[in-house]
C-alpha cells in the first residue's frame, strides 16, 4: 500500500470512527454549559480545551463531525442516485435528444456560481441540515452525471457489450448490468473528491449560520462562533478548522490512492 | 468556422435564457413579500400595496419576468427595494472592491502556482515534485475563511502589521491595498493549489509528446525544450481554468467578504438574500452567470478558431 493511501485511510477511519464513536459516547456532555472553565487551552482534562461556553471542544468537534460527514454524505448520495442514472441514460442514447439535453443541461449548472445558489437556496427554503444538504447535493448531480456518461460512452463501442444487445438486452438492463459495475472505481474516486468538497460547503454554510442550526453542532458555526474571540482563546478557532483540514485532506488522499489502485494505466503517470 | 460560431451563439442564447428563467423562478418561490418584508410587522394592509404596485410586484410573474429580462439586456438592471438605487450603481461600487480583490487573487494563485506547478513538473518524482504534491493537497484541504482567521489572528492582531478587517477605500490606495492584502491571501491559497496542479499535469503531458522529443533530437536540452516548446502548450488549459476562477472569485469571495466585513459584490448578494432585495439578487446572480457563460464561449470560440479539428463537434 502506498504510503499517502494509508495516511488517507486512516485519516478518513478516525474522523468517521469519531463521529460515529459520539453517538454513544463523547468525553464530556457536548452540550453542558460551564462557564467557569471556559476558554481552558488543552489540558489533561480537557484534551482539546473548551470553548466560549465551557463546553469540552473534543465533545463538540466528535458530534459537530458528525453533522459535517452526514450532511456530505446524504449529499454525495443525492449525486449519485440521481446523476449517474442520467449519465448512464445520455450514453445510451449517445447524441440523441436525452444526451444533448442531459449535457446543456449539465453545462447550464456548472455556470452557476455553487456557492451563491446554496447560500440562496438554504435562505429560501430556511437554514438547516436538510436544506444545506440540499444545496450541495444540487451541485453533484451534474458532476456524477458526467463522470458516468463520460466512462459509459467508451463501453458501449466494446464486444460484451454487443454480445449483450446481440441476446436481445435493452439499454436500460445492458447500462444496469454491464455498463454500471465496469463504472464503479470511477464513481467511487469521484465520490470520494466530491465528499470532502461537501465537507468544505457545509462548513462554508454553516459558518454564515445557514447550516445545521443550535443545539445541533457543527464544526462551521464553531468557527464563526470562535471568531470574535480568537486573540483571546486561539485553539476555539485552531481545533475545528484542524479537524476540517485533516478530514478533507484524508478524503482526498483515500480518492487519490483508490483512483492510482484501482486504474493501473495512472499509476506510471500522476497527473 | 461561422456554422460554429452560428451554433455556438445559439447555445449562448439558450443558455443565458434558460438561466434567466431558472434564477427567476427560484427566487419567485423565495417565501417573504419584499413590501411587507420592507415596512416591518406593524404595516398597514394598503400601505403594503402600494408599495407592491410601486415595486411593480403586483404585476403577473410573466410580465415581471419579460420586463426584468429586457431590462438587462439593455443595461437597466432595476432599482434595488431596500437601497432604493439603481442596482446598477450598486454593483458598479461593490465591484471597486471586489475586483481588485479577485485581481489580486489570481496574480497572487498564479505568481504561486505557476512556478510552483513548472518545478515539480520539471522535477517529476524527485523530492520538490513530492514537495508541491503535499503543499496542493493541504492547500486544497484548507477552507479559506479558516485560513483567513489565521492570517487575521497572526498579521493583524499578533503583528499588527495589517487590518484585521474593513475597507479602507481608493482615496489613500495604500492604505486600501492593505485593507485587501488578507483577504486576498486567502482566496489565493486554494486557487494557487489547484492551479499548481493543472500546470504541473498540462506540462508533464505536454513533455509526453512527439514535437519535446523532437527538440530534444536536435540537441536542445530538457530544460530548454520545456521552456521552448512545453511550457507555452501548456499554458491553454491553464488560461482556461484561470479565466472560469476570475468569475468565481469576483461571486466565491462571499464567505471571505464576510470573514473581513468587506462591501463586495459577494457580501451585496449575502445582504441582499437576507433582505429579501430580489431584484438585486436576481440581477447580480444573472451578472456572474453570464460572465461565466460568456469566458466558456470564448475560450470556446478562441479553441476553434486556432484548433479546425474542435469546429466539427
Amino acid at each position: 500500500m502506498k504510503p499517502t493511501l494509508l495516511i488517507g485511510a486512516t485519516l478518513t477511519a478516525l474522523a468517521f470512527g469519531a463521529a460515529l464513536l459520539s453517538f454513544a459516547w463523547t468525553p464530556f456532555d457536548p452540550s453542558a454549559i460551564s462557564v467557569p472553565d471556559r476558554f481552558q487551552p488543552p489540558n489533561a482534562s480537557h484534551w482539546l480545551g473548551t470553548d466560549h461556553l465551557g463546553r469540552d471542544m473534543l465533545s463538540l468537534v466528535m458530534t459537530g463531525a458528525r453533522t459535517s460527514l452526514g450532511v456530505a454524505l446524504v449529499a454525495v448520495g443525492i449525486g449519485t442516485g440521481l446523476g449517474v442514472p442520467l449519465g448512464l441514460a445520455a450514453a445510451a442514447r449517445h447524441d440523441g435528444w436525452i444526451d444533448q439535453l442531459i449535457m446543456r443541461g449539465n453545462d447550464l449548472v456548472f455556470a452557476f456560481p455553487s456557492l451563491v445558489i446554496a447560500i440562496l437556496i438554504t435562505a429560501v427554503f430556511g437554514p438547516g441540515a436538510i436544506n444545506a444538504i440540499i444545496a450541495i447535493g444540487i451541485f453533484n448531480v451534474p458532476v456524477f452525471a458526467r463522470v458516468a456518461r463520460g466512462g459509459a460512452l467508451p463501453l458501449w463501442r466494446r464486444e460484451f457489450i454487443l454480445a449483450a444487445r446481440t441476446a436481445g438486452k435493452g439499454a436500460a438492463r445492458i447500462s444496469s448490468e454491464h455498463i454500471l459495475p465496469n463504472l464503479a472505481s470511477l464513481l467511487i474516486v469521484q465520490g470520494s473528491i466530491q465528499f470532502s468538497l461537501g465537507i468544505l460547503a457545509e462548513a462554508g454554510l454553516s459558518y454564515v449560520g445557514l447550516g445545521a442550526q443550535p443545539p445541533v453542532p457543527s464544526l462551521g458555526r464553531m468557527l464563526a462562533d470562535a471568531q470574535t474571540m480568537v486573540s483571546l482563546a486561539p485553539h476555539t478557532a485552531i481545533v475545528p478548522g484542524a479537524v476540517i483540514v485533516l478530514t478533507v485532506l484524508g478524503l482526498n488522499l483515500l480518492g487519490d490512492g483508490l483512483r492510482d489502485r484501482l486504474d493501473p494505466r495512472l499509476t506510471r503517470a500522476p497527473a | 468556422m461561422i456554422a460554429h460560431l452560428a451554433k455556438r451563439l445559439g447555445i449562448l442564447a439558450a443558455s443565458l435564457a434558460v438561466a434567466s428563467m431558472v434564477i427567476f423562478v427560484v427566487v419567485e418561490i423565495a417565501p417573504g413579500d419584499p413590501a411587507s418584508y420592507m415596512l416591518g410587522m406593524n404595516a398597514q394592509p394598503d400601505t403594503v400595496a402600494a408599495l407592491r404596485a410601486e415595486l411593480g410586484l403586483d404585476q403577473p410573474k410573466l410580465q415581471r419576468y419579460l420586463s426584468w429580462v429586457a431590462g438587462m439586456a439593455t443595461g437597466e438592471f432595476g432599482t434595488s427595494y431596500t437601497y432604493r438605487a439603481p442596482v446598477a450603481q450598486m454593483v458598479a461600487e461593490r465591484l471597486q472592491v471586489s475586483l481588485p480583490l479577485a485581481l489580486m487573487a489570481l496574480l497572487l494563485a498564479m505568481a504561486i502556482a505557476l512556478p510552483a506547478g513548472i518545478l515539480a513538473a520539471a522535477r517529476r518524482g524527485r523530492a520538490a515534485d513530492a514537495g508541491v504534491i503535499a503543499a496542493t493537497q493541504i492547500g486544497i484541504a484548507v477552507p479559506n475563511f479558516w485560513f483567513a482567521m489565521l492570517l487575521v489572528l497572526l498579521f493583524a492582531l499578533k503583528l499588527r502589521w495589517l487590518p484585521a478587517g474593513g475597507f479602507a477605500g481608493w482615496d489613500d490606495p495604500l492604505a486600501g491595498l492593505k485593507s485587501l492584502a488578507l483577504p486576498a491571501i486567502a482566496l489565493a491559497l486554494p486557487q494557487a493549489a489547484i492551479l499548481a496542479r493543472i500546470m504541473r499535469s498540462a506540462l508533464i503531458e505536454t513533455l509526453g509528446e512527439d514535437y519535446i522529443r523532437t527538440a530534444r533530437a536536435k540537441g536542445l536540452t530538457r530544460a530548454q525544450a520545456l521552456r521552448k516548446h512545453g511550457l507555452r502548450n501548456a499554458l491553454i488549459p491553464v488560461l482556461t481554468i484561470m479565466g472560469l476562477q476570475f468569475s468565481f472569485l469576483l461571486a466565491g469571495a462571499i464567505i471571505i467578504e464576510q470573514v473581513f466585513y468587506l462591501p463586495g459584490l459577494g457580501r451585496l448578494i449575502f445582504q441582499a438574500i437576507t433582505q429579501r432585495d430580489l431584484i438585486v439578487v436576481e440581477s447580480v446572480v444573472m451578472l456572474l452567470v453570464f460572465a461565466v457563460i460568456l469566458v466558456t464561449f470564448l475560450t470556446d470560440i478562441a479553441y476553434a478558431a486556432v484548433d479546425p479539428r474542435l469546429r466539427r463537434r
